[in-house]
């Protein structure tokens, strides 16, 4: 602690050259916790992925439809329990940019099958009885403002109705926590009784089993049952269609990672460098601490003191800036769900910085370490 | 091998400093370089040695051995009956701490701290409270009469101010040993005596066994004996 003030004073020998290394490792460390985000949005819904879950889809992609009726078909393969389905409704509120992640779904079975969904027993029955009643997670009621009671014309980009309108008037009848995500789910029966085409059609089946081990066994009889079908499907687990979802826009972990290490790369050549250019101007006077009774290793931990001081002051400012920042505009992005940066995140960001002003100030240490006092005072 | 100054007489005492057979090579490519050829010498307690002679004769050298900032290549030299030549680099840096105050040519204070953090620096070394650090260097900077430039950074003294400054830093902890080199080289006259006062002041008044390479006769003979070198020896008398 007594040494701080020369190691402050140090730093502040040359001002710019400090706030710009400070700055370069700022933006560095508020880009790997906003990147973290963009990971944790694309991967956190495998983990919240249920196991017992199975997913159908069209075997063609996700865009392509299924009958309704294959659910009554599903529902009899042994080990399948409650089965549900949903469609994809492409809505939007008012203006096509402000879109809202919205499914038509089976209001009687979807809340069996989604038993991680919690909702107010009343809100729940309220929601059954009204035909445009919808429930809403907590992020879009927060977004908009929305609460039980109150009419929303919700739009629809892919849907028109009979008439060739594509308003759909829905009632908020609750507002949910946890389940699927951040979504607004309405009557498939009110979306399909209206729509204009593709009636009868799904784009989903979701349904439990008893038994996870039976899941590979379960999703292979589905399959069959449907094969050389109009509408082949494919079943998989929850989890392993999350993830399927997710690489179909690439593996953004992989991408994540490599835009983090070669920008942390470059951040420990920028502060090596700086460090090594600030220990060169100032050979004489670490020569004379060294003269005064400073130590190899006390004026190598003071270098190294110097770069942990730059990196952790930097980082830490940006790892903060970073994490709010993506908190903030988390909870306003349309279709994006957990967009945060995770404790871990955060717990690795240190460690890197730590690793980083180690690193950086190691070489400049070792110089400061092997200076001649002697002909480091007769070069001076 | 010495001879007292005919102003001053040299303070009896017991030797605090004592070489034997002082030699010390450097090696440039393959030639080999004696820069102190065989130095014997003694320097009692309380004493102010000048050492003169040409550039290149080895003034400097010594003093870094006697400073324990380099090491002879072979002989002894004791201080206060310890033989530092044999000591490790870690243990001379230690030893520095507590027994070496140097004053510089160039003052060499770090510009990024105020006079007072400047002095302040040997003591960080030490086990002491902030606030006897802080009575210390006040104390110190009284001694060498730049008290009243504390809280100034050195670019904002003058030669002399700072060279008040480098000393207070050298005597702060209270070193056995205070080594000065060409303390006078960068000032004026007025200035170069003023400090030339203050290291006769630490000698006579506080029993400062000082040890001064210098150029200068004047300020050599502000010394209590001068002793000559050429070509890494010494002589009582300078070379003809």
């Amino acid at each position: 602690m007594k040494y701080l003030p020369l190691i402050w004073a140090n730093l502040l020998r040359r001002k710019v050259r400090t706030l710009f290394t400070l700055l370069s490792v700022f933006i560095a460390f508020m880009l790997f916790a906003v990147l973290g985000a963009v990971d944790q949005a694309f991967t956190g819904g495998v983990q919240l992925a249920d196991a017992n879950r199975l997913v159908v889809t069209n075997k063609v992609g996700l865009i392509n439809s299924m009958p309704i009726n294959y659910a009554d078909r599903i529902a009899t393969v042994p080990g399948v329990s409650t089965i549900t389905w949903q469609e994809w409704v492409g809505a939007y509120f008012q203006d096509p940019r402000q879109p809202i992640t919205a499914f038509g779904v089976d209001e009687n079975s979807f809340l069996d099958v989604h038993d991680d969904m919690h909702l107010l027993p009343e809100q729940a029955e309220a929601w059954r009885k009204d035909r445009q009643g919808v429930i809403i997670g907590e992020g879009v009621a927060k977004r908009y403002g929305w609460k039980a009671g109150d009419h929303i014309p919700l739009r629809s980009n892919i849907w028109r109705d009979k008439q060739g309108k594509s308003t759909w008037d829905v009632t908020v009848s609750g507002i949910y926590h946890g389940g699927p995500g951040d979504e607004l789910l309405m009557h498939y029966k009110y979306l399909d009784d209206s729509r204009a085409f593709r009636n009868n059609q799904v784009g989903m089946f979701m349904f439990k089993i008893s038994d996870p081990a039976r899941a590979g066994a379960v999703s292979e009889q589905i399959d069959q049952m449907f094969a050389n079908s109009d509408a082949e499907t494919k079943t998989s687990t929850e989890k392993a269609f999350v993830q399927g979802f997710a690489a179909m826009l690439g593996n953004i972990g992989k991408i994540v990672t490599g835009i983090v290490t070669a920008v942390l790369f470059s951040m420990l050549l920028v502060i090596a460098n700086t460090m090594a250019q600030s220990i060169r101007e100032r050979t004489s006077e670490l020569a004379v601490l060294k003269a005064l009774g400073f130590s190899r290793g006390g004026v190598a931990s003071m270098v190294l003191a110097e770069s942990l001081l730059v990196t952790v002051l930097g980082g830490a400012l940006g790892l903060s800036l970073g994490a709010g920042f993506a908190h903030g505009i988390g909870s306003k992005l349309p279709f994006v769900q957990d967009f945060r940066t995770t404790p871990s995140d955060i717990a690795i960001g240190i460690v890197l910085m730590l690793m980083l002003g180690l690193l950086a100030g190691l070489l400049p240490a070792i110089q400061a370490m092997r200076l001649q006092v002697a002909a480091a005072l007769r070069r001076a | 091998m010495s001879r007292p100054n005919p102003v001053q007489k040299p303070q009896a005492g017991t030797p605090l400093v004592e070489l034997h057979g002082i030699r010390k090579e450097y090696h440039r490519g393959s030639e080999t370089v004696h820069v102190l050829q065989e130095l014997n010498l003694s320097i009692p307690r309380g004493d102010f040695l000048a050492l003169m002679g040409p550039s290149g004769s080895g003034k400097t050298t010594l003093l870094n051995l006697l400073g324990g900032i380099d090491r002879p290549t072979a002989g002894s030299l004791a201080v206060d009956g310890t033989d530092i030549a044999k000591y490790s680099e870690s243990d001379l840096a230690r030893w520095r701490a507590r027994n070496v105050g140097f004053v510089f040519q160039l003052y060499h204070l770090l510009p990024v701290l105020s006079a007072e953090r400047n002095v302040e620096l040997p003591l960080l070394l030490t086990g002491l409270s902030a606030s006897e650090r802080k009575r210390r260097v006040q104390a110190a900077m009284q001694l060498s009469n730049i008290a009243d430039r504390a809280k100034h950074k050195p670019s904002e003294l003058s030669g002399g101010q700072e060279q008040r400054v480098g000393i207070a830093r050298a005597i702060v902890g209270d070193p056995l040993l205070l080594l000065c080199d060409e303390p006078t080289g960068d000032l004026d006259r007025k200035s170069g005596d003023e400090i030339l006062d203050l290291l006769q002041a630490l000698n006579r008044e506080q029993g400062k066994t000082i040890v001064m390479v210098t150029h200068d006769p004047h300020a050599a003979a502000r010394a209590r004996r001068i002793l000559y070198m050429n070509k890494g020896r010494l002589a009582a008398e300078p070379e003809k």
